[in-house]
């Protein structure tokens, strides 16, 4: 709080500086962590996207849930499609208040092109419980390129809130065995 | 009493109205002093409001209890940041910087009306956010309202009043430190404190236009003016403001830090070099951490996440490492000096513990560090903010820094402003003992819950997750515990702010007697002055317990950030 001496810059004594060194390294560490997982890790943030529009990207979910559509399934009462594209390709889910659209079955262990945008407000994309979250927005159709490795019924939740509905609006991606 | 004021004669005239400490000596301008209690009282005001929110909010995410119906719920959580977030943090730090640019520095205020001007428009702005939100459904769109999320214009036109006025009385900041050191009322450099203050305004001023690139143009859009505003856009200006603005609270909190380890066990920095170069790797790489909030968002490379999450090289970090040393080892020399010097931590047992500022000091510290800042860099890693994104971690990052770090050290730094500038004595100071611990406890669990839910997939923002059908018995769990949690921390709320208004509205006005509230009647203010350069460097002295501390810190660091990386290596591979 006090002024300090007049000439303050004084060498650092030697605790300070290996704290600062092993900070310093520290610091370096977690740096090299991510470049290092980026090349090496399986699990990496999607960054491949294209501009789109609400009523373009619409028209491609409609082209493929008719393409692929295999069933029908409810959530809170609605009636969504259960499509099922071949392994290796582009599949869609459009969000909207409040709902994921549609229903998407896929085998473990196969890769798949996700294509996600919004409608209308943003909405946050979180697959429960094995726990993946992105942020959707309008006019950004955002690609993951992903392989389920777990089987079951997984929830996806909206974790962005996009008005007063927002806790209701639930999806679903069943995974089944490849043979199955 | 020695002056610990500098001696240099004020300038003659009218303009100087200032009148002298009895404690610190400090000479305090009446403008400066007024402008303090101002601020000051709307911080409180603010904090009480969105302390009420919490409590409802937080009554409702506790499953059990789950009081609110959504919309208020909502309604009350938009409120509860900007509140919190916003208006308490800010306005706590403006009377902090009108402090730091005057008594600390001999010097008068020298743009009282302009302040003035700027505190008005941050109480109209701070004060129509809140009707705005309570009366207009349509306005209920959180804190950050995300466009194309489309509030009430007047909701913008609250934020940019706000803004603009944080934004003068930080130029007043500015044009206090010009104008006293062309009047000489100091010589040489800042104070370290300042300093601090310093750099967390020049953080302010880049915030606030960054919260102009971002309110200003959706102000616009909400009065009909263009038709589209980019989602992306919007979200990459609002966070260079609202990031920032926590980064100017850590700036300031810091800054306080030193003031209250030197009022209370008067530390003298033990390397001023080492300490105010900590805070120049905040000034430039600390508002790179704003892209925290873009790490999963689609059209961004990376290289840009990369670079810019990791604050080129995790430099901010180093600097918030840095003085998570420096701090305890100047309060470790000190005491040892005073001759608490047995074993590693004996100087620690001996500290003040009955002494709010210290107690204060310590919670903050702990909360701020060994939680806030260690999920804080954990979720802030690219890769893993996959498993974090909009889960209730999230919240229990920022509720350990905001809450357990800043709220907790500005409390405790108002216990002695009251007497000091106010001039009030301090009124049921057994409270203000037992404060700290409750609101540190509380904040601790309400912390701790928020992570566990977080880590299970809860949502956060998200009035009742039992819709998504997957929630497991140990959700529930860890709900409770942010629940009881939250209870206790408003009770800690609500005792501090029953102290405050206690002492500021009843009795008469009374000159200080002492600096220290409970623990004595010395002024460590002055003994700080006292000690020589040969204490600081004897043997005896040596701060061997701080280092075995942050040596403990980093383990811990370690061990949370490499179990992320653990736990993301278990998902489903995505790319």
């Amino acid at each position: 709080m006090l002024a300090p001496e007049k000439i303050w810059w004084k060498p650092m004594g030697r605790m300070e500086k290996t704290w600062l060194t092993v900070a310093f390294v520290w610091c370096v560490f977690l740096t090299v962590m991510m470049p290092l997982w980026y090349f090496m890790g399986k699990q990496n943030v999607p960054t491949e996207t294209y501009r789109t529009t609400p009523a373009e990207f619409a028209a491609e979910v409609n082209a493929f849930v008719e393409q692929y559509k295999v069933g029908e399934d409810t959530i809170n009462g609605i009636t969504l499609p259960v499509v099922e594209a071949p392994a290796g390709s582009d599949v869609y889910i459009r969000a909207s208040t409040w709902q994921w659209y549609p229903i998407l079955q896929m085998r473990k262990g196969e890769t798949y092109r996700l294509h996600i945008s919004s409608m209308d407000l943003q909405h946050g994309f979180s697959l429960q419980p094995v726990n993946i979250n992105l942020q959707i927005l309008p006019n950004y159709d955002y690609v993951a390129t992903i392989v389920p490795t777990s089987t079951g019924d997984f929830t996806i939740v909206c974790n962005e809130f996009c008005s007063l509905g927002h806790h209701t609006m639930i999806g679903k991606i069943i995974v089944k065995e490849s043979g199955e | 009493m020695a002056s610990l004021s500098q001696t240099f004669p004020w300038t003659s005239g009218a303009k100087d109205d200032y009148r002298v400490c009895g404690v610190t000596t400090l000479k305090v301008d009446m403008h400066a002093e007024r402008l303090i209690i101002a601020n000051a009282v709307m911080a409180v005001v603010t904090l009480a409001l969105g302390g009420l929110f919490a409590l409802l909010i937080a009554l409702t995410r506790w499953q059990a209890i789950h009081l609110l119906d959504a919309a208020w719920f909502y309604r009350l959580l938009t409120l509860h940041g900007i509140d919190m977030l916003v208006a308490w943090v800010v306005f706590f730090e403006m009377a902090g910087l009108h402090f730091g640019s005057t008594a600390l520095l001999n010097a008068r205020h020298a743009a009282p009306k302009l302040a003035w001007a700027g505190w008005g428009m941050m109480t109209v702005g701070g004060l129509m956010a809140n009707f705005v939100v309570l009366f207009d459904p349509q306005s209920i769109v959180t804190f950050t309202a995300y466009v194309p999320l489309k509030a009430h214009p007047l909701f913008y036109l609250s934020y940019i009043l706000f803004a603009v006025g944080a934004l003068i009385q930080v130029i007043t900041f500015f044009i206090n430190i010009t104008v006293a050191k062309r009047e000489k009322r100091f010589e040489g450099s800042l104070p370290l404190a300042v300093f601090g203050l310093m750099t967390a305004a020049i953080l302010a001023v880049y915030t606030l236009l960054e919260g102009a690139a971002a309110i200003v143009p959706a102000f616009l859009w909400s009065l009909g003016m263009f038709d589209y505003y980019d989602p992306g856009i919007y979200r990459n200006f609002f966070w260079g403001f609202g990031h920032p603005a926590q980064q100017v609270n850590l700036a300031a909190m810091v800054s306080i830090w030193y003031m209250l380890a030197q009022m209370t066990v008067g530390i003298r920095p033990v390397n001023e070099k080492f300490s105010r170069l900590a805070f120049i790797l905040y000034l430039f790489f600390i508002n790179l951490g704003s892209a925290h909030h873009l790490l999963v968002d689609p059209g961004l490379t990376f290289a840009w996440k990369a670079v810019n999450t990791s604050y080129a090289m995790y430099l901010a970090v180093l600097g918030s490492m840095m003085h998570a040393f420096s701090i305890p080892a100047a309060m470790e020399i000190a005491l040892r000096a005073k001759g608490y010097n047995k074993g590693l931590f004996g100087w620690l047992r001996n500290g003040p513990w009955n002494e709010p500022g210290f107690s204060g000091l310590v919670v903050s510290m702990i909360l701020f560090g060994w939680i806030g800042g260690v999920t804080g860099v954990t979720i802030g890693t690219e890769q893993i903010n996959m498993l974090v994104h909009n889960t209730l971690r999230l919240p229990g990052h920022f509720h350990a820094t905001v809450v357990g770090g800043t709220t907790t050290a500005f409390m405790a730094f108002t216990y002695y402003v009251i007497p000091l500038i106010f001039r009030k004595e301090l009124k049921l100071k057994k409270w203000a003992v037992w404060q700290p611990y409750v609101y540190g406890v509380g904040s601790a669990l309400v912390s701790l819950g928020m992570i566990v839910s977080g880590l299970q997939g809860v949502a956060r923002r998200n009035w009742d997750i039992t819709f998504a059908g997957v929630v497991p018995g140990t959700v529930e769990l860890s709900l409770a515990i942010f629940g009881i949690g939250a209870l206790i921390a408003v009770t800690g709320g609500i005792m501090y702010i029953t102290i405050v208004l206690a002492s500021i509205l009843t009795g008469p006005r009374k000159e200080p007697e002492g600096l220290l509230l409970v623990s004595g009647t010395n002024n460590p203010l002055l003994d700080s002055t006292k000690l020589t350069d040969e204490q600081m460097e004897d043997k005896q002295n040596q701060p061997k317990g701080t280092l075995v501390l942050v040596f403990a810190f980093l383990v811990w660091f370690a061990v949370y950030y490499l179990t992320n990386w653990w736990l993301l290596g278990r998902t489903w591979f995505i790319r």
